[in-house]
């Protein structure tokens, strides 16, 4: 995997760079916030699930933040969380959303799109 | 609001406390109130239902603005449409400002936006979010009207419909736990009230609004659907969005329990008001002018403006063929001054073409306009135009609801109408001649090379009315009535009568003059006959004198001979009688 130069950025992009832009990069830090609404079991397995999938696949390079709205409800605006539980992926860009709790693997590596950045496949 | 507001705002609440069964929380908006007995169930969600650009949202954003500034009742508006600063930048051209009301904490708009792109879905979810968010805005700011603007767009974000449905009827379970006066909008579905059913989850009261193009004219109107515990009025109402807000017609609420009136108002024409049992039209009743073109119906109603303006009271003027400026020159030829009645401010005109808007919305603005204007005259000039905004039958029942309308309110209603060339004459356009109350003819009448106006009272409710053909003039000091001359020609008019009455006059003068000279003659036979007479008595009296002389001759003749032959005697010596005349007296008896 081939990380696109900060200073390309400006430039008109090839359809192969465009392909590289939408895939994070190996080595970044991932930012990921989980969204839940006091401690159902649906928001301690989304937890549960999200720290499975985060030590597999980017063991040591994420930061997860859990949001409790029934404590902050105000912060649910912020992301437009409407769905509990909501995983946001803040970083690497672009913003990422994805409702649920996370059991079905599969499909959340999909959704995190971490599987290529993990894999390279 | 001015007045109209605080009235609707009382009828409001007479009306909620007839059905103390069913808490109501009242719109506030025009007539809504009043064909929902008093507003949309209070406590329960309301179903707004209709295709896109229907007026979902203002209705919904209406009743939150009402609730915020009439009832003190703050609200929460949850768009999933819309932003806040588009929603504030769409209802301020309504005079809703939205900002403000949200700075005095009696309105929360909060925008969701869901986006399919940015979400996967794995695993279970709810939408417990959605309620922390509602929860803590309806905490805010204590509201008890919440509004979901159109929460059906969450079925295109998200995939799990079965989720989706249980959330949903969770949902609005939990707005009636809360005790909140919801309204949910839902965009019109094929076949069915919405497109995702969602008249399923809120059954207690729906309305649907209809915006549709009849020959390219587009009438809005407003239905309810079902309001459960309310005897409702089910039919199709006609709404209109202005400058104002919202506002819904009960116009067929309307009975026939109108006060009636017993004074009598001119009608601007004296010769007109002595034909109308002296005094002119009862207040209050609908006058009905027809007439085929060019007759003066205009000019008739022009005068009764003037007339009503003179006597200090107010008047609108709907005009679907002229412009306030052309109306106001065109009457001042026949000597009316109608724009001193409009800076006066007590004559408006309101000049529309009638395909301008659909019939009902034609029907909603007089109301409106009524309302806000409340005049004691309205002219409706002509209604036969109505026509050509809807079809002769909705016409027919549109103007029925206009009068039952204005004489609830006991406005005198003058309407003209144009009869065509062609048609049976005693007839109107939209078949209103048996619900007005009096209804004057007027006609041309062509003789002798020129077209002349006539004008007869057909019938008049409840006054003795004259039953004679006027001659109708259009003077530059206004409209005045003649008599028609009738004679053995037949009714005649303009210069026909005038040359008829020099003939008349002419033949009358030759009578006159004939009598005279007869006379004259008489006189001068008499004098003739006269004078014939009189010759004749001196003749006679001649004749007499010389009969007269001639006696007298014969006489003397006489005695000459006596005395002669006594004197003959007395010479012979003869013998003499004693007396001496015999033969003669002798000369010595005398």
């Amino acid at each position: 995997m081939k990380k696109p130069a900060r200073d390309q950025e400006n430039k008109p992009l090839t359809l192969k760079e465009i392909g590289e832009r939408n895939e994070p990069a190996a080595n970044e830090v991932w930012q990921l916030r989980l969204y839940v609404a006091g401690q159902t079991p649906r928001s301690v397995a989304a937890f549960a699930n999200l720290k499975k999938i985060c030590e597999e696949h980017l063991p040591g390079r994420y930061d997860i933040e859990v949001v409790d709205l029934v404590k902050h409800p105000q912060l649910a605006a912020g992301d437009q969380i409407l769905a509990i539980p909501t995983l946001v992926r803040k970083l690497p860009q672009p913003l990422r959303k994805i409702v649920g709790d996370l059991r079905d693997t599969e499909r959340a590596l999909v959704g995190l799109q971490i599987r290529s950045a993990a894999t390279g496949e | 609001m001015p007045i109209i507001g605080i009235r609707t705002r009382q009828r409001a609440q007479e009306i909620s406390k007839e059905n103390r069964s069913l808490p109501k929380a009242p719109t506030g908006i025009q007539g809504l109130d009043e064909i929902t007995a008093g507003g949309f169930p209070r406590g329960r969600p309301t179903l707004i239902c209709g295709s896109a650009g229907a007026g979902k949202t203002l209705l919904a954003m209406e009743f939150l603005v009402r609730g915020a500034t009439e009832y003190n009742e703050p609200g929460v508006f949850m768009a999933f449409e819309e932003t806040a600063p588009e929603l504030t930048q769409n209802v301020r051209s309504l005079g809703f400002d939205l900002d403000e009301l949200t700075k005095e904490k009696k309105l929360v708009i909060d925008f969701v936006r869901i986006e399919r792109s940015e979400i996967d879905e794995t695993g279970d979810y709810d939408l417990e979010g959605l309620f922390i968010r509602l929860g803590a805005a309806i905490e805010a700011i204590g509201a008890t009207r919440v509004v979901l603007d159109t929460i059906e767009n969450l079925f295109a974000g998200l995939q799990n419909q079965g989720i989706l449905r249980a959330e949903l009827r969770r949902l609005f379970r939990w707005l009636k736990d809360k005790g909140v006066t919801a309204v949910i909008t839902a965009e019109r579905g094929e076949g069915a009230l919405t497109r995702h059913g969602l008249e399923e989850y809120v059954s207690d009261c729906v309305i649907l609004l209809d915006h549709r193009v009849t020959d390219q004219v587009s009438t809005r109107r407003l239905r309810i659907v079902k309001y459960r515990g309310t005897a409702h009025g089910t039919n199709e109402y006609p709404f209109l969005i202005d400058e104002d807000g919202f506002s819904v017609l009960p116009v067929t609420s309307l009975g026939l329990q109108h006060r009636v009136s017993d004074e009598r108002i001119s009608s601007g024409v004296p010769r007109l008001d002595t034909m109308l049992g002296g005094e002119g039209f009862y207040r209050g009743t609908t006058i009905l002018v027809s007439g085929t073109a060019g007759t003066g119906k205009t000019s008739m109603a022009a005068s009764f403006v003037d007339a009503a303006c003179r006597r200090g009271e107010r008047c609108l003027y709907f005009s679907f063929e002229e412009s306030q400026g052309q109306l106001i020159r065109n009457m001042r030829s026949i000597g009316l001054n109608l724009e001193q009645w409009t800076k006066k401010k007590l004559l408006q005109f309101h000049s529309t073409r009638a395909t301008f808007y659909g019939l009902e919305m034609h029907l909603a603005m007089i109301h409106k306009i009524v309302q806000d204007f409340q005049p004691r005259v309205v002219v409706l000039d002509p209604i036969g135009s109505l026509i050509q905004a809807g079809n002769r039958r909705d016409a027919h029942t549109m103007i029925i609801r206009l009068i039952d309308f204005l004489k609830q309110r006991e406005v005198t209603a003058f309407l003209t109408n144009l009869t065509s060339g062609g048609e049976a004459l005693e007839r109107t356009d939209v078949e209103i001649s048996s619900i007005v109350d009096t209804w004057l003819f007027m006609r041309d009448i062509e003789l002798a090379g020129e077209r002349n106006r006539a004008l007869y009272v057909l019938k008049s409710r409840g006054m003795a009315h004259s039953n004679q053909l006027r001659e109708f003039l259009l003077t530059p000091q206004g409209v005045d009535l003649l008599d028609v001359y009738v004679g053995p020609e037949g009714v005649l008019t303009g210069s026909s009568r005038l040359s008829q009455e020099a003939r008349e006059e002419a033949a009358a003068l030759a009578r006159r003059q004939d009598a005279e000279r007869r006379d004259r003659d008489r006189t001068r036979k008499r004098e003739v006959l006269e004078a014939r007479i009189a010759a004749l008595r001196k003749e006679f009296e001649l004749e007499e004198a010389e009969a007269e002389n001639a006696s007298a001759e014969e006489i003397s003749r006489e005695e000459m001979i006596a005395r002669n032959r006594e004197a003959m005697s007395r010479s012979r010596k003869g013998d003499m009688d004693k007396d001496g005349i015999v033969g003669g007296r002798p000369r010595g008896a005398r």
